[in-house]
């Protein structure tokens, strides 16, 4: 029974470092897709949804041309680094952040849509600023979407396969995480290794979706407090 | 900006010593092509309570969101105390954030995350601490609810949260206050004390407030100017006296609670008497009706709409005289019906007429269909609007 660690440890390390920048990333996303009433928004809220609906080597396939030798940006970035970030943990996680994107900015979205749009009217004439009335109003009061939003893409990234293969390949230590490792598993016939690790990953990714729902319920029960105490 | 940046922060309209007075002269198309309205109004609002009243859907609240900038005006300019806020010929749109327009919205939209003191200090992030606590202080004081400074907006009745949106909005010294039926849901007594609170507020602050009702009774109780709006128009403005008492084209929307709605036709004008003759419609062979009603804007010729309660029609059984009532109508009644403890009864005098009794009326007067009957119906009773 040996779980392969360093693909744990590998894994964790990406799950934190995507869902933190879809964190940043997504916030004004979000904020825009909440708020812009501009005609063609449903072609942007498209894009974001489509790797919900994509099968990840497509995307991984996508992202894997763009980083390499084929693509302007990969040019750019071999001519400023030396090297390709195919195959590297940061050109992971960038085909991880887009993977995930729409698990961040859909509930991000959603939550801030719900604010009550006379809320952020009184911030608005009570002579705050967008930004402000952001960090003031929308937020918290968005709080458990973005929570939501945050450890759905995490619990998304600990689990992919497909884009992960496609632009990482299977470098230990540097691209191979826990699924990759299964999949190797399973290939060479070690069911019982196999095992260990894909129940030690549902057990993880199950406490992580429990909590997002145990928390969101909480800020259910919360809210119609009445004259109690 | 056209003022100097100074004067928006400084107490208001100390820069000059004129009047603060808000003109607003906007021109909006709402709702699509076809399902829509145009709201276009022109009024000014001088420093004290200015009544904007009318039936929902009239655009009340719109006028409002226009002035504070929610909402851009297709075409038009609202100025406050010569400060330019909107103007379209000009291409100016101030920001909402700086227009210094408090407005207190009917939901009230308290931060329900926040404590009431952090809701009344939320407008106050230019001022110092130290100010700003004394300043909320003062103001929760002011409007007897410095005990509930901790609790969560959640944690309040309604009537507490309506004084914390006022202070909330009154705490930043708003160049004009804008009033979204905000006492709607009150009982009188602690309605009667809110507006009080306001006006002893007001008092020094001398700055316009704009205060939206459909109540007939709030307008008498705040008045000072009313503005009528109706399909987004302004029908009429003065004092709630002469706005609210003259004869004047009643809204469709008050006609109609009206059981008896006529076609007519204005037949004659007695401006020296205040009333008019109009015609009712009726089939070409029968006799012609006529009834006197109040005067309003209207020319001989014009047809117009008659509105007569059918709570507000006298029924005899022998012809009536001697009375004030100019209309006296003969005519024959068609059915009698109960319903509760009211008599609905169909009176055919050319047009036919729906008159409600009480059931001692209808057993002393011994009505049964058939028997020919008076109708008396007084002048102010006939409610005119546009056909």
């Amino acid at each position: 029974m040996a779980i392969n660690w360093q693909a744990f440890w590998l894994t964790l390390q990406l799950a934190t470092v995507v869902s933190s920048i879809l964190l940043l990333i997504g916030l004004p996303i979000a904020y825009w897709i909440a708020f812009s009433r501009w005609r063609w928004k449903f072609l942007v809220e498209a894009v974001v949804a489509l790797p919900i609906v994509l099968p990840p080597t497509v995307l991984g396939f996508y992202v894997l041309v763009a980083l390499g030798p084929r693509s302007p940006v990969g040019r750019w970035w071999i001519a400023l680094t030396g090297h390709t970030l195919a195959f590297t943990f940061w050109g992971l996680v960038i085909g991880s952040i887009l993977y995930s994107l729409p698990f961040a900015v859909q509930p991000f979205a959603a939550s801030f849509a719900s604010v009550d749009r006379k809320l952020i009217a009184a911030s608005e004439t009570l002579g705050a600023s967008r930004l402000r009335t952001f960090a003031l109003v929308i937020a918290p009061l968005s709080f458990p979407g973005l929570i939501t939003g945050t450890v759905l893409s995490f619990a998304h990234t600990m689990g992919e396969f497909g884009v992960v293969l496609m632009v990482g390949g299977n470098i230990p230590g540097i691209t191979r995480t826990v699924s990759i490792d299964i999949y190797d598993r399973v290939q060479v016939s070690d069911y019982a290794g196999a095992n260990w690790t894909a129940l030690l990953l549902l057990v993880l990714c199950f406490a992580l979706l429990a909590t997002v729902y145990s928390l969101q319920r909480r800020q259910w029960a919360a809210a119609p407090v009445t004259r109690a105490q | 900006m056209e003022t100097p940046l100074v004067s928006a922060f400084s107490p208001f309209h100390a820069e000059s010593g004129a009047l603060p007075v808000l003109e607003t002269q906007i021109h909006k198309r709402l709702g699509t092509a076809v399902h829509g309205f145009d709201l276009k109004v022109d009024f000014q609002a001088g420093p004290g309570f200015t009544i904007l009243f009318g039936p929902s859907g009239a655009g009340k609240t719109t006028v409002l969101d226009c002035i504070a900038g929610l909402i851009t005006p297709d075409e038009g300019r609202i100025i406050l105390a010569s400060r330019v806020l909107f103007d379209s010929e000009k291409r100016r749109n101030e920001e909402l954030a700086k227009r210094r327009v408090g407005y207190v919205f009917q939901s009230l939209a308290l931060f329900p995350h926040l404590s009431v003191e952090q809701n009344v200090g939320y407008g106050l992030a230019q001022v110092g601490s130290v100010e700003r606590k004394q300043r909320v202080g003062c103001i929760l004081e002011e409007f007897g609810i410095a005990h509930l400074a901790k609790r969560s907006a959640r944690q309040i009745s309604g009537g507490e949260s309506q004084r914390v949106a006022l202070a909330r909005t009154l705490v930043t010294r708003p160049a004009v206050l804008l009033l979204d039926e905000p006492l709607a849901a009150l009982d009188a007594a602690t309605k009667a004390k809110i507006i009080d609170d306001l006006r002893s507020w007001n008092r020094e602050q001398r700055i316009p407030i704009l205060y939206v009702t459909h109540s007939r009774e709030e307008v008498f109780a705040l008045g000072e100017r009313v503005v009528v709006l109706d399909f987004g128009q302004v029908v009429a403005q003065g004092t709630p006296h002469e706005v609210m008492r003259a004869p004047r084209l009643e809204t469709v929307a008050q006609l109609a609670g009206f059981e008896n709605v006529f076609d007519a036709a204005v037949e004659a004008i007695h401006p020296e008497r205040g009333t008019m003759i109009c015609r009712i419609a009726t089939l070409p062979s029968t006799v012609p009706v006529t009834l006197e009603t109040p005067l309003v804007r209207a020319e001989s010729g014009d047809s117009l709409r008659v509105g007569i309660r059918a709570g507000d029609i006298l029924l005899a059984t022998s012809a009536p005289s001697g009375l004030s009532a100019r209309n006296i109508l003969v005519g024959r009644l068609v059915s009698l019906e109960q319903r509760d403890v009211i008599v609905m009864a169909r009176i055919d005098c050319g047009v036919e007429m729906e008159v409600h009794l009480t059931l001692a009326a209808r057993d002393s007067l011994q009505l049964v269909p058939g028997r020919d009957v008076w109708l008396v119906i007084k002048t102010h009773s006939c409610h005119l609007m546009r056909g």
